[in-house]
């Protein structure tokens, strides 16, 4: 059976990566390379308050003294950070009144990527914001969000229209100070999504954004700012997906999160950018920095991920529990194959009494990749009372790939309570055996329990989702999901 | 005492001085050493010379901060050598009811009644590190620096540069060595010292050996020693090994301890820490064979300001072996303690089993802990988990103890003992484990003084040496 | 149907099946006994292609076609059904879900269109009042935290779903109390045809109370000594198995 399984897991591993096409849609691209220059070309591009071009050049001069971090689990080839267009957008100017309005193959592109804006625009439900290759082409259901105060829109557009909030609230939790690739982003970042909910405000209909890299040697810087009045609540999709090119794309991106009083912020990823091919050449290298804060008491933020794309992923969607009884919640479901590597967790950091955070993650690795979970779990001396508890599976497939747990623990008060589990397992032969003996082929065996095993994950995202993540988990289970 | 330094408090000042020390010492440190360890030393020197300490920054040293380790008026000793003294007259340890081998180490040097090195009748060598340097060459170049690695920054290296004196055991295959060795690492001087004994135990195939270490400072001066050892165990071998601590507030101990086991042999391990001002234990384990089974067990109970690292590695690299980690700690007052445990089952090591569990209970909110119990798997054929917990003793126990009538004292303490109990439960040699839990439960009762001349309950007995000596 | 001819198999080096030979026609209910040890399970299991086993020498042929070549898969969707002795749990993965995987992979197999949601709901009601299984079972996760006797009605309810040609039940009956064992009973009663097969493996002879045999087999260490009709399981119960393992 081991062989069989591994025959499977070849075949798996083998393929098609479905969303690689590439659009030819004219873009307008910033020369190569990183200088002041660039950072003064894409603030003028974007027409920017005076604030942003200081804030750009401050975290520049601070990413120009960072060096690259190298403690994750994962291995690559030098970014050459001067080699790098760092502003490409489409070229006719996206302002539209309405659908009609879009390039054509603008739109193609999306329906290609399973978001049909067209369809979007009728169904209730949810409200777009596409960003591809790191400009914000449409944004659905602007007017009907309006009414109630929601602002969702582009970065850009926020920096225009409502530029103290944005002010107010941007680098707030990830300052340009945090890390190699957040001074990065906040250097060069073109795009990104911009969401308000006013106090009191339940979002009616889950927001989604999809990012898309589309031009060659570019990378997709963007950021996301969401902002959670007292008593609102939203939940937030954003999906991402990148066409097959044999070089390394970056991706780079920052989101941030911040919860007030009593405030309930979902935010649901399902990240399929390009993992580069079975040799592990080209693919996107996933370095993102995601925060959240629950600033005062009661806030909820809740982080679930499906990651199956990147070539490395670097992301560790965190959480400040800074008011009492606030709660942080993070879902998690990695899945590697052929050359993939993914180091990815959590950090829950414990300031406010009473705070609560879960964490589950489920790591699934199979070819030759390497699959690691790393978390932080910190309980200040003032969360008193706070309680965590995570669970951290991991599932092999295969005898060539590897699975790893990395937990770091620091808890500095009494009263609180933390515990931490996990296991490290094959896929089980009786499992796949009983499935066989039902008449279901090998594949569509290891896709089925493959989502039975992340069903603690799948069943926190919703519904439109699920069925996405499903797919993608078993990739060939066509018609076998019910 | 001929060599007396000053060393100052900064890591590269103290780098500095004993790499100087070192180089001006270098005919004397070397006086004992074939060829063999005469490079081994020269590597491992070049090596300490070239990385220094750890720092904040080396991950492995992140939560244990070393620089007020390093102070300006330690003294080396290089001659004393070992010495025949009448170790009545300063100490008497052992365990009731336990018959044992009780061998001595007097501020790193051997201290023996008879003679330095000694041979039982089934062959089995046991005594001084440096007389064996001397008398079993042949063993001693096999052995010595095979296992312990000298990559890793700081402690390793440097004792391996200046190791001197420390205990030897060699017991030959298919021995049963009948009774447990027990080893009294003591320290008593008048002035601050700086120890690095260095320890070397082989067991061969089919052979038993039960080793018991104690550590002890007698003396309420400033200590700080660097121990490394390597401990052997052959086919089919079986090593039950112990290391009790109960050390002064003013002393820094720092233990390097390598194991390898090879097919079908079998390790206990059980670190307990009772007292320390600072303590760090690293355990290094390789799997190097298959059908294997290794149990690592720790119990640390810290108060004040007291700092206990436990360090675990298990290296699985062979098939078919289980590893199974069991540490756990109680920290009150401002104490803080460290757990980092790392398992690494290597591509083709399938069918392993491994498993690691870390347990916690703070009593006071200036108390601290941090814990990462890591896997790194790279075999599909197997079994690992892990699990690392944090929190108080249970409130439904509590309560219901209180309903039956208990103070809340007793019922504390009562649930204290089961939490550590569950660890010192696994110590296989009866006398000793009774000792340990009278120990422990005095540690808890807060009974336990370090100024206790010997852990292990005094009594007025004359110690027991070596016999059936026949060399 | 099913012809087993000179079946040697063995496990680890060890033999565990030596010389067993065993012919099933369409439309009859053999009952295979014996003491534990004696390869039962084994034979199930080799029936339905668990690679855990080394087949030494002789041939399983089902209807006409090498048996021993096909995969496990393909011998399901060809029609063969093993109720496992211990059902394993896949958790998050149901029953639902699990089932209708299964039947479409078959339908694809016989070049028959995919049932669609409804038309599997459908069936799958159906099924369940066939063989009195409760509704709750099917909401949830493959055997997961079902008992001991609610796994066995499990395999159960999947026979009736799959309607296979040749279902072997491995000890179906064992651990179930008087109602869960009608249960198991009624459904192979009701789902019996003219043109399929039930092997029993029991250890017992209770459920042949409920379902009658065609023939009864008895299997020692490692291949049948004594065949002969319903009568044979009565006389073994009477007896014991050490009447047989004397007479051979």
């Amino acid at each position: 059976m081991q062989k069989d399984n591994n025959k499977i897991i070849n075949k798996l591993a083998k393929s098609d990566y479905k969303y690689g096409f590439y659009t030819d849609i004219e873009t307008d691209r910033a020369p190569k390379g990183l200088t002041e220059d660039t950072i003064r070309f894409i603030w003028e591009k974007k027409k920017e308050p005076d604030f942003m071009l200081d804030f750009r050049l401050k975290a520049f001069r601070h990413w120009q003294k960072m060096a690259e971090p190298t403690w994750a689990h994962v291995k690559y080839k030098p970014i050459d950070y001067q080699d790098i267009t760092y502003y490409a957008a489409p070229h006719k100017k996206p302002q539209y009144e309405n659908l009609d309005q879009v390039d054509p193959d603008l739109l193609e592109t999306f329906n290609k990527l399973g978001i049909p804006l067209e369809e979007q625009k009728q169904l209730a439900g949810v409200a777009v914001d596409a960003v591809m290759d790191s400009v914000s082409v449409a944004t659905t259901y602007k007017k009907s969000l309006a009414e109630k105060g929601i602002i969702f829109s582009s970065f850009s557009e926020a920096l225009q229209d409502h530029p103290d909030l944005v002010e107010k609230y941007m680098a707030t939790v990830v300052p340009y100070t945090d890390n190699f690739f957040a001074a990065l982003n906040s250097a060069v970042f073109s795009d990104g999504s911009f969401v308000y909910i006013p106090k009191g405000v339940h979002c009616p209909m889950e927001l989604s954004t999809y990012f898309r890299i589309n031009a060659a040697n570019t990378g997709q810087f963007e950021r996301t700012l969401i902002v959670a009045e007292e008593g609102s609540y939203v939940s937030y999709l954003e999906g991402c997906t990148a066409p097959m090119r044999s070089e390394n794309q970056l991706h780079a991106a920052i989101v941030e999160i911040i919860a007030h009083k009593n405030a309930e912020v979902k935010y649901s990823t399902v990240q399929n950018w390009y993992p580069g091919d079975k040799q592990g050449s080209g693919g996107v290298y996933n370095f993102v920095t995601k925060r959240g804060i629950c600033k005062e008491k009661n806030a909820k933020i809740s982080w679930t991920q499906v990651e199956t794309g990147s070539a490395v992923t670097w992301k560790y969607p965190s959480l400040i529990l800074k008011g009492d009884n606030t709660t942080g919640e993070f879902f998690s479901v990695a899945v590697t194959n052929n050359m993939q590597q993914a180091d990815t967790g959590t950090k829950m950091i414990h300031l406010g009494k009473n705070s609560r955070s879960t964490i589950i993650s489920k790591g699934i690795s199979a070819g030759n990749s390497n699959n690691s979970y790393r978390g932080l779990v910190k309980m200040s001396g003032q969360a008193t009372n706070s309680r965590n508890f995570s669970q951290c599976d991991s599932l092999l497939l295969g005898d060539k790939s590897g699975a790893h747990t990395f937990p770091y623990i620091d808890v500095a008060n009494k009263s609180s309570i933390v515990e931490h589990e996990a296991t490290t397992s094959k896929i089980s032969e009786d499992q796949l055996f009983y499935s066989l003996q039902r008449g279901i082929d090998m594949e569509n065996a290891i896709g089925l329990i493959v989502n039975g095993y992340a069903k603690d994950v799948l069943k926190k995202l919703p519904m439109e989702f699920a069925v996405e993540a499903q797919k993608l988990l078993s990739i060939s289970l066509e018609g076998s999901v019910g | 005492m001929p060599e007396s330094n000053n060393i100052s408090n900064q890591p590269e000042v103290f780098k500095n001085t004993l790499t100087e020390l070192f180089e001006n010492n270098y005919d004397q440190i070397m006086e004992n050493s074939s060829g063999k360890i005469k490079s081994l030393r020269q590597k491992a020197f070049g090596i300490f010379k070239k990385n220094g300490f750890p720092g904040k920054k080396t991950e492995n040293w992140r939560f244990t901060d070393l620089n007020h380790l390093f102070r300006n008026d330690f003294i080396i000793d290089f001659e004393t050598k070992s010495q025949k003294v009448d170790i009545s007259n300063i100490f008497t340890c052992d365990v009731y009811d336990l018959d044992t081998y009780c061998v001595t180490l007097i501020n790193g040097w051997f201290a023996y009644n008879n003679s330095p090195l000694t041979k039982l009748k089934n062959g089995t060598i046991i005594g001084s590190l440096y007389k064996a340097m001397e008398i079993y060459p042949e063993i001693v170049e096999k052995y010595l620096g095979s296992i312990a690695k000298l990559n890793e920054p700081g402690f390793v290296p440097l004792n391996t540069a200046f190791m001197q004196d420390g205990l030897f055991i060699y017991v030959p295959d298919n021995v049963k060595v009948e009774k447990p060795v027990q080893v009294i690492n003591i320290v008593d001087s008048q002035k601050p010292v700086f120890l690095q004994p260095r320890n070397l135990i082989i067991t061969g195939k089919n052979s038993n050996l039960t080793l018991i270490h104690c550590d002890h400072t007698l003396t309420h001066n400033i200590s700080f020693t660097n121990t490394v050892s390597e401990v052997i165990v052959d086919q089919n071998g079986y090593v039950d090994h112990y290391k009790v601590q109960n050390k002064g507030r003013n002393s820094s101990l720092i233990t390097s301890l390598f194991f390898k086991q090879e097919k079908g042999s079998k390790l206990f391990n059980n670190a307990i820490t009772l007292n320390g001002g600072f303590t760090r234990n690293q355990v290094d384990l390789l799997i190097n064979g298959e059908n294997c089974s290794a149990n690592l067990n720790g119990l640390y109970l810290m108060d004040n300001n007291q700092h206990v690292d436990n360090q675990v590695f298990v290296d699985h690299k062979a098939f078919e072996s289980l590893s199974n980690q069991l540490y756990k700690g109680i920290l009150d007052d401002q104490a803080s303690g460290v757990f980092s445990g790392k398992v690494l089952v290597r591509r083709d090591s399938q069918k392993s089993q491994a498993f690691q569990n870390n347990k916690n209970i703070l009593l006071k909110d200036d108390a601290k802990v941090n814990t990462q119990p890591f896997l790194e798997i790279y075999a599909d054929d197997v079994k690992c988990s892990h699990g690392a917990t944090v929190g108080q003793l249970d409130p439904n126990a509590m309560f219901y103890l209180r309903s039956r009538g208990l103070s809340e004292r007793t019922a504390r303490q009562l649930l204290m003992y089961a939490f550590a109990g569950e660890v010192v439960n696994k110590i296989s040699v009866e006398p000793l484990r009774e000792n340990i839990i009278k120990l422990v439960e005095k540690r808890l009762k807060g009974e336990l003084s370090i100024c206790d001349q010997c852990i292990l309950s005094c009594n007025s007995r004359e110690p027991k040496f070596i016999q059936n000596i026949v060399d | 149907m099913l012809s087993i001819k000179n079946l040697n198999v063995s496990v680890e080096g060890k033999p565990i099946l030596n010389g067993l030979n065993l012919e099933v026609k369409d439309g009859e209910v053999h009952a295979i006994m014996g003491p534990n040890g004696s390869g039962k399970s084994t034979l199930a299991s080799v029936i339905a292609g668990r690679d855990y086993f080394t087949i030494e020498q002789g041939e399983v042929t089902y209807m006409g076609k090498n048996l021993l070549e096909i995969p496990p898969e393909v011998r399901a969707k060809e029609g063969i059904f093993l109720g496992f002795q211990y059902p394993v749990e896949i958790p998050g993965v149901s029953m639902t879900n699990f089932m209708r995987t299964a039947i479409n992979e078959k339908r694809k197999h016989q070049g028959l269109k995919p049932l669609s949601g409804a038309e599997f709901l459908k069936l799958m009601e159906e099924k369940k009042k066939l063989v009195k299984i409760e509704s709750k079972l099917a909401n949830r996760s493959v055997n997961e935290g079902f008992s001991g006797g609610e796994k066995k009605k499990n395999e159960i309810f999947q026979l009736a779903l799959l309607e296979p040609k040749l279902a072997v039940l491995d000890e179906t009956d064992s651990g179930l109390d008087i109602d869960a064992l009608k249960v198991v009973a009624n459904g192979v009663n009701m789902l019996k045809r003219k043109d399929n097969a039930t092997i029993l493996i029991t250890h017992y002879q209770r459920l042949l109370d409920y379902v009658i045999p065609d023939v009864v087999h008895v299997l020692f260490d490692g291949k049948i000594v004594k065949s002969g009709g319903k009568e044979l399981a009565l006389e073994l119960e009477e007896k014991g198995y050490n009447w047989i393992t004397k007479e051979t």
